[in-house]
C-alpha cells in the first residue's frame, strides 16, 4: 500500500504555518468521521467504511481492541460449563416475557407505585422528552446529569432539552468524550472505542482546557472526573437508563463499571429512569441468569463493577420511571423480527463482527450499529436504513455470541427479502438479479454464458479486468479460468450416458 | 386515551403467537470453595484484600483508618469509629469523605462482589462519593453464585442494593484500564471469621 | 449408491479440477456417480441478496435434475447450506443433499477413504457456513460438551499421509467473501481477505485447504494481489491426491 507523505499544513487564514509536532513526532492521524447522512437517501455504510479503512492507526486499534473483548468473552464462556444452558434460559425468559408483556408491565407498575416510585408512560420519543422536561421544570432544574442510555439517544433527548435551555451532562467517560466532541456514541458499551488517545486529548484540550500534549489515559480520565464531580454534586436531577426492570419487585437494575449511574441516582434529589418497555423480566431470580451473562458477553469480565438495584426512592428523594414504547410494540408484532426485542445491549455482536471492527459504529449512521443495528434500524426508518442489511457477510458469529439467542444473521437475511420485495435495492441490482435468474434457470443460456466466459477470460488484458467498474478487481486478482469448464471436461472424458 | 392505555393495547394486539413458557432456573453447581473463589475474583476485578490478623481480627481495619490521618472517615461499623457522623447527611455533603467503612450484607464468590444495602450504607451516595471504601465481609456470608445471591430476600425488601465488585473502573480511552473513574478509587475488603 | 454430482457454477467455470477430484473420490469409494448435464446453480446468489421470487425457477430446475438420485453430493458448503436451510427446494430432495466433507465423514466414515498422500504443510480454512451451519467443527463461540466437539475435516485430513496441519490465528474470522458483499462492500471485503491471507502466511503453511472454493477464490485473489505465495486447494483435491499423483 502507498504511504501518504507527511504534510505540514500552512494555515493562510492565520498568516502563519502550523508548528511541527514536538520532537518531530509523526503527524497524528485524523479521526475518521461517521456516515454522511443525506436527506432522503439511504445511509451509505460502504462509503463510511472506506474512510475508516483509510485510517490505519484507528483501524488497527479498533480491530484489536474489539477482538480482544471477543476473546475475553470466549474465555469466560468456556469457564462456565452451563454457559449454553444459561443462554437458552435467557432466551426463553425473554421470549416468555415479551409474549405476556402487557401483564408484566402492569405488574411492574403496581409494585413500583406501591414502593413510592412514580411511573410514567411514553408512546414515542417526543412524549418521553416532554415528560423529562416536565420533571426537570418541576424540580426547578436547568441541568441534568445522566449515565448511559441508548434509549435517550434514540429519543434525541439532549437536543430537545438544549432547545429548552436545559444542559445535559453525560457522566459515562466514553459518552462524555462523545458529547464534548459533538459526535454520537459508536458502541453501546464502549462509546468512544473508535477514538485514539490523541483524539480524546484534542477534545478535552478544546473543551475542558486540559493540556493538549498530554494524551495519557489516566490523566484524561482524571480530568473528566474532576470536571464532572462538581456538576454531579450540584445537580438536582439525575437520570439513568435501565438494563432490567423486574416485574415481581418493581425494581430497576443498572449495570456500570464507573459507578456514574449510582452517582446520578443517589446524589441529586430526583432520579429519573428511562427504560424501553422491552427491558422487563419477570422475577428477581431471573437476574441470576442475566447478570451472569451480561458482562461476560460484553467485556469478558464476570460482572460489572456496579450492579445496582433500585426498588424505591431513597429517603428524602424522588424516583421516576418512564416506560417508553417508541416503536417497540410495533416491532413486537413482526413475526420474523420480534425476537430482536430480547436484546440486553451487551455489544457482543459488535465485538465479534468482522465488518463492524473494520468500519466502526459510526459508519452505520444510526443509534444502533453493528449486527443488532442491522435488524433494528429498518424498523425505525426502512428507507433510510435499507442498505444496512447488506453490510454483512452473513457469517453468523453474532448469533453464536448473542447471550439471549437472537438469530441475528438470519434476521439480516430476512430484512434483505423485505427490502427486495419493497424495491429498496437500486434498479441496477434488481435488474441484474432478474437477469441472473433468467440465465440460471435455462440450461442452454447458462452453458452459453459459461462457455463465453471461458473463451474470453484467459485473453482479457489486465486493464479490462482491473478497472474501477470492476469492483471485484479493485482489491484482489480475478481467478484464472482454466479454459475448460467442468461440464466440458465431463462431456469430453465421460461422454453421454445412454 | 392515555399513553398507558395506548401502549398496553398495542402490546396486547401484537402479542407473539406460541406458548413461550417461563422456564424454571435449575440449581447450578459452583466450582471451588467460596472463600478462595471470592478472593481470586476480587483481585481480578481490582479489589484489595487486607491481610488478616488472627489474634485481633479488626486490627487491619483500625490500621487503615489510622492511616487516613486527618482525612475524613465515615464508619457504619460500630466497632470501628470514624471521625464524622453520617446523621442523615445530605448526599452531596459527603464529597470530602476520604474513607468509608462499611459492613457487607453478603458477598458473591463467583464474581468477587460485596453486597451493600441502603441500610448498610445509611446514605447511598456514601458508597460512591468517598475516595476509598473498606468493606468488612463475614466469610460465612459468602455465597457461591449469583443465583444464590438473588435468592435472598434483600432484593424484595430493600429500597436499594448494590453488588460492588472492585473499585470504579473504565477502559473507555484506548482500552487502558483505569481505576477510580468516577466512584471510589480503591475498594479494600477485610474477611472475618473462619474460612 | 447412485449419486448425483452437483457442481456449483463457480466451480464449473473456474475450478474444473475440484469437480474432477470430487467425482473421482466418490467413484473410488464404489459409487455410481452421474453428472446431470443440465444443472446450473442452487439459487444462492439471488437468495442471499433477498430475491426469493427469482430463486424459484432455478430451484425447479435443480429438482428436475436431481430428484432421481439416492444422494446428491456437492463440494461446496455454502451451496448445500443454501439448499438445505434457505431454499424452497422439495423437502425430500433436500434431505438427500450432502456436502462432500459431511458425506465422507458421516455417511462413509474416515476409515473408508482411499489412500492419499500430500506431503505439505497445510492450514485449514473452515468457511463460516461450514462452521456455523453445517457442523464441520465446533464454532469457537460456543461451549459445547466434548461429544459435540468432533472436527470432520480434521478427521479426514488426519488420514492423509505426509500432511502436516498448522494453525492460523483467528481461524474463525470471516474472510470477507460473503457473496455479493465482495462487490457491494468491496473495501471491507478486500481488507478482510488481506488480513486473512496475512495470517495464513504467518502460519507457515504452503497450502490453504477448505471445503468452500468460493472463500478460496476470494482469498487466492487477495493473496495474488499482495504477492503472497500461498496455494489454495479444495479438500477434495487433497483427499484425492493419490489418483492424480
Amino acid at each position: 500500500m502507498n504511504e501518504q507523505p507527511k504534510r505540514i499544513r500552512i494555515d493562510h487564514a492565520e498568516a502563519r504555518s502550523r508548528p511541527l509536532a514536538p520532537d518531530g513526532a509523526a503527524e497524528r492521524e485524523a479521526q475518521p468521521r461517521g456516515a454522511r447522512t443525506r436527506k432522503g437517501r439511504p445511509v451509505d455504510h460502504a462509503e463510511a467504511a472506506e474512510r475508516f479503512l483509510a485510517a490505519p492507526d484507528h483501524l488497527s486499534f479498533h480491530d484489536k481492541r474489539l477482538w480482544d473483548l471477543r476473546e475475553k468473552r470466549d474465555r469466560e464462556a468456556r469457564g462456565i460449563p452451563e454457559w449454553e444452558q444459561l443462554r437458552g434460559l435467557a432466551s426463553q425468559i425473554k421470549e416468555h416475557t415479551l409474549a405476556r408483556l402487557d401483564d408484566y408491565l402492569e405488574e411492574f407498575e403496581r409494585r413500583a407505585t406501591a414502593s413510592g416510585v412514580v411511573v410514567h408512560w411514553a408512546r414515542d420519543a417526543a412524549e418521553h422528552n416532554r415528560i423529562v422536561l416536565g420533571i426537570l421544570r418541576g424540580a426547578g432544574a436547568s441541568r441534568l446529569v445522566k449515565s448511559k442510555s441508548m434509549l435517550t439517544e434514540e429519543c434525541g433527548m439532549r437536543d430537545f432539552l438544549a432547545e429548552h435551555e436545559i444542559e445535559v451532562v453525560e457522566t459515562d467517560l466514553g459518552e462524555r468524550i462523545q458529547q464534548l466532541d459533538d459526535e454520537d456514541p459508536s458502541h453501546v458499551v464502549v462509546p468512544a472505542v473508535h477514538k485514539l488517545r490523541s483524539d480524546v486529548a484534542a477534545v478535552f484540550a478544546r473543551t475542558l482546557g486540559s493540556d493538549p500534549s498530554n494524551d495519557d489515559p489516566a490523566y484524561l480520565a482524571e480530568r473528566q472526573r474532576m470536571s464532572n464531580r462538581p456538576l454531579i454534586l450540584e445537580a438536582r436531577v439525575g437520570m439513568t437508563g435501565a438494563n432490567f426492570l423486574v416485574a415481581e419487585t418493581g425494581a430497576v437494575v443498572v449495570c456500570t463499571n464507573e459507578g456514574n449511574a449510582d452517582l446520578c441516582a443517589s446524589v441529586p434529589e430526583v432520579h429519573i429512569v428511562s427504560a424501553g418497555i422491552e427491558k422487563l423480566i419477570p422475577r428477581a431470580r431471573d437476574l441470576g441468569v442475566f447478570i451472569r451473562l451480561l458482562s461476560r458477553s460484553a467485556l469478558g469480565s464476570p460482572i460489572t463493577q456496579y450492579t445496582s438495584h433500585f426498588r424505591a426512592p431513597r429517603a428524602g428523594g424522588q424516583m421516576h420511571v418512564i416506560l417508553v414504547d417508541n416503536g417497540r410494540s410495533n416491532r413486537l408484532g413482526m413475526d420474523e423480527f420480534w425476537t430482536s426485542l430480547k436484546c440486553i445491549r451487551c455489544g457482543a455482536c459488535m465485538n465479534t463482527c468482522p465488518v463492524y471492527r473494520r468500519s466502526g459504529g459510526l459508519s452505520y449512521g444510526a443509534t444502533y450499529s453493528g449486527p443488532i443495528g442491522l435488524i433494528i434500524d429498518p424498523t425505525i426508518d426502512r428507507h433510510k436504513y435499507s442498505q444496512l442489511p447488506y453490510a454483512s457477510t452473513l457469517n453468523g458469529s453474532c448469533t453464536a455470541v448473542c447471550p439471549v439467542g437472537i438469530n441475528i444473521h438470519e434476521q439480516i437475511l430476512s430484512w434483505r427479502r423485505v427490502m427486495a420485495e419493497a424495491h429498496e435495492p437500486a434498479m441496477g441490482k434488481r435488474l441484474s438479479m432478474k437477469g441472473a435468474s433468467a440465465v440460471l434457470s435455462r440450461p442452454a443460456a447458462y452453458r452459453r454464458a459459461v462457455d463465453a466466459a471461458n473463451a474470453v477470460l484467459p485473453h482479457m488484458p489486465r486493464f479490462v479486468l482491473y478497472n474501477p467498474a470492476n469492483a471485484w478487481g479493485k482489491g484482489r486478482d480475478v481467478p484464472a479460468a482454466p479454459g475448460q469448464s467442468f461440464h466440458a471436461w465431463y462431456a469430453a472424458h465421460r461422454g453421454p450416458r445412454r | 386515551m392515555t399513553a398507558r392505555q395506548t401502549i398496553l393495547d398495542a402490546v396486547r394486539r401484537n402479542r407473539p403467537r406460541g406458548e413461550h413458557k417461563l422456564p424454571e432456573i435449575p440449581g447450578f453447581a459452583a466450582p471451588g470453595d467460596p472463600a478462595s473463589e471470592f478472593k481470586r475474583r476480587l483481585a481480578q476485578m481490582g479489589g484489595r484484600l487486607l491481610a488478616p490478623d488472627g489474634a485481633d481480627p479488626l486490627a487491619p481495619a483500625r490500621a487503615m483508618i489510622a492511616e487516613a490521618g486527618s482525612g475524613i472517615v465515615v464508619s457504619r461499623v460500630a466497632a470501628l469509629p470514624g471521625n464524622r457522623a453520617l446523621d442523615g447527611a445530605a448526599p452531596a455533603s459527603l464529597h470530602d469523605v476520604d474513607l468509608a467503612v462499611l459492613q457487607a450484607a453478603f458477598a458473591v464468590a463467583e464474581t468477587g462482589s460485596v453486597a451493600l444495602r441502603a441500610v448498610d450504607l445509611g446514605v447511598n451516595a456514601l458508597g460512591y462519593l468517598a475516595q476509598r471504601l473498606l468493606v468488612l465481609v463475614e466469610t460465612r456470608d459468602i455465597v457461591a453464585t449469583l443465583h444464590d445471591a438473588y435468592a435472598r430476600p434483600d432484593f424484595h425488601e430493600q429500597p436499594y442494593v448494590v453488588l460492588q465488585t472492585g473499585p470504579s473502573a473504565t477502559a473507555d480511552i484506548e482500552g487502558v484500564l483505569i481505576h477510580g473513574a468516577q466512584g471510589v478509587r480503591a475498594l479494600s475488603v477485610l474477611l472475618l471469621g473462619p474460612e | 449408491m447412485r449419486i448425483g454430482l452437483f457442481v456449483p457454477c463457480f466451480i464449473d467455470l473456474f475450478y474444473r479440477d475440484v469437480g474432477i477430484a470430487t467425482l473421482e473420490l466418490l467413484e473410488r469409494l464404489g459409487h455410481e456417480v452421474a453428472y446431470p448435464p443440465d444443472q446450473t446453480c442452487c439459487g444462492q446468489p439471488m437468495g442471499n441478496a433477498g430475491f426469493v421470487a427469482e430463486c424459484a425457477p432455478v430451484e425447479r430446475l435443480f429438482e428436475r435434475n436431481f430428484s432421481g438420485f439416492e444422494a446428491v453430493v456437492c463440494p461446496s458448503a455454502s451451496c448445500v447450506h443454501h439448499v438445505r436451510n434457505k431454499s424452497g427446494i422439495d423437502a425430500g430432495l433436500k434431505s438427500r443433499v450432502y456436502e462432500l466433507v459431511e458425506f465422507l465423514h458421516d455417511v462413509e466414515g474416515p476409515d473408508r477413504l482411499p489412500h492419499a498422500r500430500f506431503a505439505h504443510s497445510v492450514t485449514l480454512h473452515n468457511s463460516c457456513t461450514a462452521l456455523r451451519s453445517l457442523d464441520h467443527e465446533q464454532p469457537p463461540e460456543l461451549n459445547l460438551p466434548a461429544a459435540q466437539r468432533v472436527s470432520k475435516p480434521r478427521a479426514l485430513l488426519a488420514r492423509v499421509e505426509g500432511l502436516s496441519l498448522v494453525e492460523t490465528e483467528r481461524p474463525d474470522e470471516c474472510c470477507g467473501f460473503g457473496g455479493t458483499f465482495s462487490v457491494s462492500e468491496e473495501a471491507v471485503s478486500a481488507r478482510m481477505g488481506q488480513d486473512k491471507v496475512s495470517r495464513q502466511q504467518a502460519s507457515g503453511a504452503e497450502f490453504v485447504v477448505s471445503a468452500d472454493m468460493s472463500c478460496l477464490m476470494h482469498q487466492a485473489g487477495c493473496a495474488a494481489r499482495h504477492g503472497i505465495g500461498l496455494r489454495y486447494v479444495h479438500i477434495a483435491q487433497v483427499l484425492n491426491s493419490e489418483a492424480r499423483a
